[in-house]
């Protein structure tokens, strides 16, 4: 009888708490506006974070969103799945999971990333300025074997900082809404952590920069390409990412996006390209 | 000769970018797109429970002539807007951002159901994107 009176207290207050929830849940953005989860599980595009939050929130509304994220290149396999909280359209908090699969070696590397980003200015329609926030990702290696083998300097975890700035302009391409974001991020890692930080070229933070640009057909669909700098700090000639994609928005409930990227040599394994899966789920 | 060669490349260059680049007016759709637009847009804002309080007080008569007129001038159509400024019009409504940008999703399914073309739409939007300030900024 007691733990039936609990488990109806505990119903009544999840109902109560997802409740709350719902009455302010996040739909208040203009559709398409919250991007997708980029492949450290910030909202961005698909390699880059973006000044833009994760979620529909609005300035008085919060929203949760999970995505998962394939990439599938001729030596390499990596699984990311992850979730992302925004609140009020001001913080962003998100967390990604990892799985690289080394299917030449039969090895596997997984690495968690903790996130946070905030909104320092902006609105990325409306403010005449473009959209900036600042953010950091937390990166934290599951498995070090690989790092180590090939000389990371540190192979637990490391920290990026980033600064991003998004602007979408209303009809500037012939009547299309074209949307860019320039970010520059403050990074030990190598291949996204996944090789460890750090090694023997450098062993200081870099700085690059990540780059999108993409234009939308109309409210449901957008084309673009996207550039990330990378350091090369294992002097194993780590190449820039980029990649083309496409883009589907049909609700504020899905985002689709299939893209073609390029991630050139990864760890001596010649050119790496292939095919870029993402689906997220904004979930209230 | 030189003068006439000018005037007939200048003439070519005028129907050229005419044509790639027809008056938002026309582009739009003109008069009768405009009208329709209208009358889906309050179509819209009758169905949606949370925006529907903030038009209630309105006699749907006049906010539809108001609201056509204002459209047409915005497009750069052959019309006089002549109701309140946008301040005024919104005053004392604490318009927040969700609300806003419901709106403006109600006036992009309106002009959708009137297949006006995206890029038009766009356009139009570009043109209405200031006025945000004056509509959401009236506390007064």
């Amino acid at each position: 009888m007691v733990f039936r009176g609990r488990v109806r207290h505990l119903l009544q207050g999840s109902t109560i708490l997802l409740a709350s929830m719902l009455a302010n849940a996040g739909d208040g953005k203009l559709l398409g506006t919250a991007g997708l989860s980029q492949l450290e599980g910030s909202g961005g595009g698909g390699l880059v974070p973006w000044a833009t939050l994760s979620g529909y929130d609005s300035g008085d509304e919060v929203s949760g969103a999970i995505f998962s994220t394939n990439v599938n290149v001729q030596d390499y396999h990596l699984q990311v799945w992850g979730a992302n909280v925004g609140l009020y359209d001001r913080l962003e908090l998100s967390y990604a999971r990892q799985t690289f699969d080394l299917s030449t070696l039969g090895l596997q590397i997984r690495q968690s990333v903790v996130g946070a980003k905030v909104r320092l200015y902006g609105d990325v329609v409306y403010s005449d300025w473009p959209q900036v926030s600042v953010g950091w990702q937390r990166k934290t290696l599951v498995d070090d074997t690989v790092a180590l083998g090939v000389g990371a300097k540190e192979a637990n975890h490391g920290d990026d900082v980033y600064l991003a700035t998004t602007k979408l302009h209303l009809g500037l391409a012939a009547g299309y809404n074209v949307i860019w974001n320039l970010a520059l991020r403050g990074t030990k890692a190598n291949q996204l952590g996944l090789l460890g930080f750090g090694g023997e070229k450098s062993t200081s933070r870099n700085y690059v920069l990540e780059g999108s640009l993409g234009v939308l057909l109309n409210q449901h669909w957008a084309v673009g390409a996207e550039y990330r700098q990378k350091p090369d700090n294992l002097g194993l000639k780590e190449d820039d990412w980029k990649d083309i994609f496409v883009s589907y928005f049909p609700n504020k409930h899905l985002n689709l996006t299939l893209a073609y990227a390029s991630l050139g040599e990864i760890a001596n394994a010649g050119k790496q390209e292939g095919l870029y899966l993402s689906l997220t789920g904004y979930l209230w | 000769m030189l003068v006439r060669m000018i005037f007939i490349l200048l003439v070519l260059y005028c129907t050229a970018c005419a044509t790639l680049n027809p008056p938002l007016y026309l582009e739009f759709g003109g008069k009768e797109r405009i009208a329709k637009v209208s009358e889906y847009f309050i179509d819209e804002v009758s169905f949606d429970a949370d925006i529907y309080p903030y038009f209630k007080d309105s006699g749907i008569e006049r906010f539809k002539e108001m609201f056509t007129a204002h459209l047409c001038q915005q497009l750069e159509g052959p019309c006089k807007y002549t109701g309140d400024t946008m301040v005024d019009v919104h005053r004392g409504m604490n318009i927040n951002e969700a609300d806003f940008n419901r709106v403006v999703e109600l006036l992009m399914n309106a002009m959708d159901r009137a297949n006006v073309p995206v890029t038009a739409q766009n356009r139009l939007l570009n043109k209405l994107a200031p006025m945000r300030a004056e509509i959401m900024l009236t506390k007064h």
